[in-house]
């Protein structure tokens, strides 16, 4: 019999309460009114209405939501093969580097990845700007997916696969109507959990973006070096909305809470 | 099985593409920074130098490694404030840890325990913010904590304090922040090593006569071991070289690795400091890092 005492009910409310007051905080103040934040002078949406008018940020936006696009759906191809890779090929040389530098970005510190980066794309004199950052954030959130995927991959029947090789099915094919169809739950996890990544990051994104690319959260952090504003609480309100919305439908339509993957992931974001 | 003798060529793309993107853009960025960390700042564009002429043969390689220092290492170490800003950045994340540890567990106990049925939804809501942003999370504090935030406000009204209490800019800020946002990092792996756990060894224990606490203490602490040190690295390593929050809430005086080799890159344009910085923050991670990524593969390998 499990045990649900009042203990543990206390420990759960108050860390929910940690977890959830500041954000509520953050959201109710921006439809305040008022210009000083800490002053409630009744609702309204006066600060999205700022928003909607604020082009460098609907600019910034833009950019953030497209390389997002661009880099979960590359980090998810790459991502998704590199767990086919270590779970099927399960021996081939190099194998532990190639564990080690799929695991390892993780847990790496955000500047020492986005510096090392930074230096390559000037060593090899690139331009700057949109696509160093889409690259930067496949290779980052590349691994995320991996680690998504290949826990799927672990736990699945290899014994479908095996029958469809043995009944004369092509490899390629196999993966498409066979393994594919089994694990998309993760893959599509993998692809939200990376675009959700790739849209939050400010530090690798700061390093290698030329003076061509501003991303939205390089934008916001500028204005919040400057102190609190009440348009900048729109934008995070925005900004949570669109993730928790994407988070709600990847878990309706794959029918599969996303802990699994958290929990097997239990990593950086 | 019979893919290992000959195996196919679509494995081989399977193993390749991936390998051949981390190479490129994982390694080899590496080997840049281990490079310039031994270059010299110069008023050039890019601001280092020797640069590598492989045009120049045999003997622009002589000139290319003869030109390489160690200057920037030697900066490093005898230069206090760097020496300070690594010991404090380690302080930062072990006490943090340390926090996070005592927090979280409770947490994740209790989340553990909860009827079956409403794990799912509670689970999501722990989950939830740590697929929000990095920096809206450090900000939603920066709303609370000012002069005139919440926080004061609260200590004012309750006759707390007298005076609005200068929060941000702060030790303790950096702490609020730290723990807040690395919450979901450590009650993750928690949860796991203790949803996984044997309830029918609990029983046994009690059935032996071993009190609640003493259960506690050699049975359900020692099983969540795996969750303890997962968790722990999880938060140690970046919090380590962590720049968003001691450089939104903390003050100059907390200036942590990830800020200084921030500042020696931007500001100072000093990338060859900026480089040895890395290095050296990456020596010392080394440890944690090997560890935790044996335990993935190792945790992997076992499903």
């Amino acid at each position: 019999m499990r045990r649900f005492g009042i203990i543990n009910l206390t420990a759960l409310v108050l860390g929910l309460a940690f977890l959830y007051l500041p954000i509520a905080i953050l959201v109710i103040n921006s439809f305040n009114d008022s210009r000083l934040v800490t002053v409630w002078s009744g609702a309204s949406l006066r600060w999205y209405r700022e928003l909607a008018n604020d082009a460098a940020m609907l600019d910034a936006a833009s950019i953030s939501f497209r390389i997002a696009l661009l880099s979960a759906t590359a980090a998810t191809v790459l991502g998704t093969l590199a767990a086919v890779a270590l779970t099927r090929g399960r021996r081939f040389r190099g194998r532990l580097m190639f564990s080690g530098m799929v695991y390892a970005p993780l847990v790496m510190p955000e500047v020492i990845t986005g510096l090392s980066l930074l230096l390559l794309f000037v060593a090899i004199d690139v331009d700057r700007g949109f696509w160093t950052i889409t690259i930067a954030h496949t290779t980052l959130t590349l691994c995320v997916v991996t680690v998504v995927v290949q826990s799927r991959l672990a736990t699945f029947d290899h014994s479908l696969e095996e029958a469809a090789l043995d009944l004369g099915c092509p490899p390629l094919r196999t993966f498409f109507t066979v393994t594919l169809p089994l694990i998309w739950p993760a893959v599509a996890s993998g692809w939200m959990l990376a675009f959700a990544l790739s849209f939050d990051d400010l530090v690798i994104a700061s390093f290698v973006a030329g003076p061509g690319a501003t991303t939205l959260p390089m934008r916001v952090y500028s204005e919040v070096r400057l102190g609190v504003r009440p348009e900048i609480n729109a934008v995070c309100t925005i900004m949570m909305a669109v993730v928790a919305a994407g988070l709600i439908i990847t878990a309706l339509i794959t029918r599969r809470s996303p802990r699994r993957e958290a929990a097997a992931l239990g990593a950086r974001v | 099985m019979k893919d290992a003798q000959h195996r196919h060529w679509t494995t081989r793309i399977a193993i390749l593409v991936p390998y051949a993107w981390l190479v490129a853009f994982f390694l080899l960025p590496f080997l840049m920074v281990l490079k310039i960390s031994v270059s010299l700042t110069a008023v050039a564009q890019p601001p280092y130098l020797p640069q590598f002429d492989p045009v120049a043969g045999w003997e622009g390689a002589k000139d290319f490694f003869s030109a390489l220092s160690l200057d920037s290492y030697l900066t490093l170490f005898t230069d206090a404030l760097y020496v300070w800003s690594y010991w404090k950045s380690l302080q930062v994340a072990a006490v943090s840890t340390a926090i996070l540890l005592l927090i979280g567990y409770p947490v994740a106990y209790g989340l553990a325990r909860v009827p079956r049925r409403w794990q799912g939804a509670l689970m999501l809501l722990v989950v939830l913010p740590f697929w929000t942003s990095f920096l809206i999370r450090v900000y939603a504090w920066v709303n609370i904590l000012q002069h005139d935030g919440l926080l004061n406000r609260a200590l004012l009204a309750l006759r707390i304090v007298d005076q609005p209490v200068s929060w941000l800019a702060t030790d303790y800020a950096v702490y609020i922040g730290i723990v807040y946002s690395y919450f979901p990092f450590m009650v993750l792996p928690l949860y796991a090593a203790l949803e996984k756990m044997d309830h029918t060894l609990l029983e046994a224990a009690a059935d032996l006569g071993a009190p609640p606490w003493r259960t506690f203490l050699s049975v359900t602490i020692p099983l969540s071991l795996p969750g303890f040190v997962a968790g722990s690295l999880l938060c140690f390593i970046p919090i380590t070289g962590e720049f968003v929050v001691p450089d939104l809430l903390g003050s100059s005086s907390t200036s942590m690795i990830g800020q200084i080799l921030w500042l020696e890159f931007f500001s100072n344009r000093d990338w060859p400091v900026a480089s040895a910085l890395a290095v050296v923050l990456l020596a010392i991670l080394m440890t944690p890092i090997l560890i935790y990524r044996q335990r993935e593969a190792r945790h992997l390998e076992r499903l």
